[in-house]
């Protein structure tokens, strides 16, 4: 009984998969449902995109199951309504994303015209029309901001991973839940935390270093994780060879391990400053505000983009909240554009020499 | 029904030899009443473009044992998993060929494939019970989830399926303990009965026993013996003297540097006495796997 | 030994031999060395000095309002600081309706966000087609990184009337409920709409633990279920949600982590008033975040002292919470493997 040899070319079939043929009825039936979807709304009291929706899922997500209930039964018939609600729980997750975004770009573009990006809002207010006036003097207090609380955060947190990858004393367990728990830190206590501890009894004023303190707070605990775990990704042989030949462990951990990980202890910085760029909460308290554009983060104040914004939300006029939007378009142009680089940094292999 | 038939070969006379073990085993199939069994045409498989497995046919008549035998990464795993349509959850799996019970193409287009492997039952390499329900509750897990309304009292079933298992003396004063607390040939033996829970025409056993201790594997082999009363099995196993013990029929598969390839099926005695391929041959024999 | 015990067959015998003492390795770091672990360890406590720092400054700042109003601060209702005429402050601070908003829009925004999160982590884990998977994944991360104040324009603008629309409906037709009645036909800028853009806003991060959770469903287990003939939702109801279980509840804390402290989204959506509503489609409300934020501004000095002494609470809960849904995720992620 052994097998003969054929000398046929068979080919790789799969046919567990749908054909075109079974996917016909799926797509008429979808059809189908919203045929009668827009039909039943046209003659009940019924409106809205609520109904709508709603009618669509019901009678979708019926049609589809008298489908398979003829085709293979009971059991067959309650799993494909069990991927209809699936599938329909993950549209809602991500309906509002096309919204918001949609959104911004579409009424953010309102605002944009080429001085933007040059002027501040010293010579106009919220209420002026649109081409008056700009936000320079948000990008540039943003970017101070973002690059003081760099400053203030990022050798916390590389030592901090460090300590924890490298050295692995007895204290981690404790300090990884201590950093797990900054993370949770609203944004808002931040804020008032530094402003109870320098602002309120003393005599400093409001400033963009204050700022970049409570946003330092917000930075660390996300720059911490994302180092870590960038530095765990570098090999242990590296390290071992460092060491095999005679060098201490700091030499070996500054000259082979921050060096090999270096790109993805970029990506964590700038996962840690997407996070802040866009907060609004801690400003409020502790950043001295100015519409003129200024170049010194200590004294004389400056602003921030979400500030800008907020500043046009509370405004309420029509011109006030274009101006808004706009502000929001070019945070949310920042904040894309860093996350990109981050996945672009993030996927580049871990160097090794 | 158990016919014994003296064998006059060389090899029977030296009752160590696998020859030996297996000439004690030498049956005739059941009879009708379990259907036509289960055959295997021209089954290819792939895994993207890497041909795995080249054309096998086997054919398994009813309430026989048969054992597929060869080195590892020859394809006997991923034959059996094309026999219950488990092949086809590798993303980049895809088969030609076809697989036959009672007659009617499996993989045939509108084919229930969840009834499908109501009727051709496997148990795994690794038990595993589901630990999250009990050790009752697993065996009634294969009913629960076919949605199967039992005519029938449940706990009997439980106590049907648990004694041909082999494990309703270790168990029954604690049906409601978490079946994470077994050991791992109870908790195959676990497996078993919630495979047979379900009443399936076949059962396919992938290695099996090689996870478990030596005992635990011969009160496996000894419930294997009792269940080839009612149904049709398909063992694989990396064992020889486990496929002389417990099978009618042994298929020898090898992959040499191609795809994997069954290169002879034959009576279990006669294939560790007289196997007609030299390969089959030195297989069996030790020179090489 | 399992069950080799009475099984005649097979025999079990044990040869005792001695074990040698184990040896201890030490050495004798160099002082750069030395230097360069205390560095590491005492920077390392930063985490430990900011966080006793932030409850320590909060706490000690708002004493006076804990000690003049006792465990009334958080009970009571009324928030005042009137100037009577000879100048002098009156302040009765009391933090009841701030804990009340913060709960009443936290629970919806986790009646709304989990069950959706589920079901997206759901549909990503086992439904979705490779391609499709990568991209929404990424979708996700991106909407986790979204400034809060967009939400809140956003919610403000576009989903404001959509929200008194469906408040509306649900009143006309639920409104025999106590919590969804209305004293008056006010039906914008309610808890509801507040509640509804925070669960939003909790999606990503619900949406991401649960996904690594079902993605560690045990293949064996999964397989098991298949090759009992089970359908795909007889599998995820039988294998993955029992193993995500305690997963997707320590990513919904953590959800109720983010949802507790948010503070412009909800600001930009409500209307603030210190009054305790629990009527969720009627249009006022506040949370301890937005409320501190609404008050600070014109604030006097003391009630400054009391705004610091709310945030201390909100503090306080958050840490409390985020450190029992740490847990219980790494928990969950660890018994998995």
């Amino acid at each position: 009984m052994s097998t003969m040899t054929h000398h046929e070319t068979v080919y790789p079939k799969r046919p567990w998969k749908a054909t075109k043929a079974d996917l016909i009825p799926v797509f008429a039936l979808l059809v189908l449902a919203a045929v009668v979807d827009y039909a039943v709304v046209a003659v009940t009291p019924m409106k809205g995109k609520l109904a709508y929706a709603l009618l669509f899922f019901v009678f979708g997500a019926g049609f589809q199951m008298v489908l398979k209930w003829k085709q293979l039964g009971r059991r067959a018939a309650i799993d494909s309504l069990a991927g209809s609600v699936a599938i329909t729980g993950a549209a809602l997750a991500f309906i509002p994303v096309i919204s918001l975004l949609e959104t911004a770009i579409v009424k953010g573009m309102k605002g944009l015209y080429p001085g933007f990006f040059i002027h501040d809002m010293s010579v106009a207010n919220y209420q002026s029309p649109l081409n008056q006036g700009g936000v320079i003097q948000a990008i540039v207090g943003t970017l101070y901001l973002i690059a003081l609380a760099t400053l203030i955060s990022l050798p916390l947190s590389l030592l901090t991973a460090l300590y924890l990858t490298e050295i692995k004393g007895k204290a981690s367990g404790f300090i990884q839940f201590l950093v797990q728990a900054m993370s949770g830190i609203p944004s808002v206590v931040a804020g008032i935390f530094i402003y109870s501890a320098l602002l309120l009894t003393t005599s400093l004023r409001g400033s963009t270093i204050m700022a970049a303190l409570a946003l330092a707070i917000l930075m660390i605990p996300t720059v911490t994780r994302t180092a870590q775990e960038v530095l765990l990704l570098v090999p242990a042989d590296l390290r071992e060879a460092g060491l095999a030949l005679g060098a201490t462990q700091w030499k070996t951990v500054a000259t082979i391990v921050v060096p090999a990980a270096r790109n993805g202890l970029i990506t964590a910085v700038i996962l840690g400053v997407a996070r802040i760029a866009g907060e609004t909460a801690p400003l409020l308290f502790t950043l001295g505000v100015s519409n003129k554009i200024n170049f010194n983060p200590f004294f004389g104040g400056q602003s921030a983009l979400p500030y800008y914004v907020w500043s046009g939300l509370a405004d309420g006029t029509e011109l006030g909240i274009d101006r808004a939007w706009s502000g929001i378009l070019v945070l949310l142009m920042i904040v894309l554009a860093l996350f990109v680089v981050a996945r672009v940094f993030g996927t580049r292999k871990v160097k090794t020499k | 029904m158990e016919t014994r038939v003296q064998m006059s070969t060389d090899n029977s006379s030296q009752p160590n030899s696998l020859a030996g073990v297996a000439a004690g085993r030498r049956r005739e199939p059941g009879t009708s009443p379990l259907g036509s069994g289960l055959e295997a045409r021209g089954v290819h498989a792939w895994f993207g473009s890497h041909h795995a497995l080249e054309n096998v046919s086997l054919d398994f008549a009813a309430g026989t044992v048969t054992a597929l035998i060869g080195p590892s990464g020859c394809g006997k795993s991923t034959f059996i998993r094309t026999l219950n349509r488990m092949h086809e959850f590798i993303p980049s799996a895809a088969m030609a060929g076809e697989v036959l019970l009672d007659g009617k193409d499996i993989y045939a287009s509108g084919t229930d494939v969840t009834r499908v492997r109501l009727q051709i039952g496997m148990v795994f390499q690794k038990p595993n019970p589901f630990p999250s329900m009990t050790i009752g509750e697993n065996v009634l897990a294969g009913l629960k989830l076919a949605q199967m309304k039992y005519d029938g009292n449940k706990d009997d079933l439980m106590e049907e399926t648990l004694t041909r298992a082999g494990l309703w003396t270790e168990v029954k004063d604690r049906l409601g303990a978490h079946a994470g607390g077994l050991s791992g040939g109870q908790q195959q033996r676990l497996c078993i009965a919630r495979s047979l829970a379900v009443n399936p025409k076949v059962l396919l056993m992938d290695e099996p026993c090689s996870a478990l201790d030596p005992g635990s594997t011969l009160r496996i082999e000894d419930t294997i013996s009792q269940l080839s009363k009612t149904m049709t099995i398909v063992i694989v196993t990396h064992n020889m003297q486990q496929a002389a013990r417990v099978s009618d029929y042994t298929a020898f598969f090898l992959a040499d540097g191609g795809p994997g390839q069954m290169i002879e099926v034959g009576p279990t005695n006669e294939m560790f006495s007289r196997p007609k391929d030299e390969r089959t041959e030195n297989y069996v024999s030790g020179r090489f796997g | 030994m399992a069950d080799t015990g009475d099984d005649p067959r097979v025999s079990s015998t044990l040869i005792e031999r001695p074990v040698p003492e184990k040896r201890k390795l030490t050495t004798k770091p160099r002082p750069s060395d030395v230097a360069f672990r205390t560095t590491l360890n005492i920077m390392s406590y930063s985490s430990l000095l900011i966080l006793a720092a932030i409850g320590g400054f909060l706490a000690f700042r708002g004493f006076g309002a804990f000690k003049q109003n006792g465990i009334g601060f958080i009970t009571n209702s009324p928030w005042s600081a009137i100037v009577g005429d000879n100048g002098k402050e009156t302040d009765i601070f009391g933090m009841g309706a701030m804990i009340v908003g913060t709960l009443v829009i936290s629970t919806i925004a986790l009646l709304i966000g989990v069950p959706i999160s589920v079901l997206t982590a759901l549909f990503l884990t086992f439904y979705a087609p490779e391609r499709i998977k990568k991209i929404l994944v990424t979708v996700v991360d991106l909407m986790a990184s979204f400034p809060s104040i967009l939400y809140g324009l956003w919610g403000f603008i576009v989903l404001s009337p959509m929200a008194t629309y469906w408040a509306k409906l649900i009143y006309k037709y639920l409104g025999w409920i106590p919590f969804l009645s209305v004293p008056q036909p006010a039906f914008d800028r309610s808890p509801f709409l507040a509640g509804i853009v925070l669960s939003i806003m909790i999606i990503p991060i619900v949406t991401s633990v649960s996904r690594e959770i079902f993605g560690q469903t045990p293949l064996d287990r999964i397989q098991a279920a298949y090759a009992l003939g089970a359908t795909r939702w007889g599998m995820i109801r039988a294998v993955a949600l029992p193993f995500g279980a305690s997963g997707v509840v320590g990513g919904a804390m953590l959800g109720l982590g983010r949802a507790l402290g948010e503070t412009v989204a909800v600001y930009s959506v409500l209307n603030i008033v210190f009054k305790i509503n629990w009527h969720v489609l009627y249009g006022y409300g506040g949370n301890i975040a937005s409320m501190i934020v609404q008050k600070f501004g014109e604030a006097s000095f003391n009630e400054k002292k009391a705004l610091l002494a709310a945030g201390f609470v909100l503090f306080v809960m958050t840490l409390l919470v985020n450190m029992i849904a740490n847990t219980v995720v790494s928990r969950a992620v660890k018994s998995g493997k």
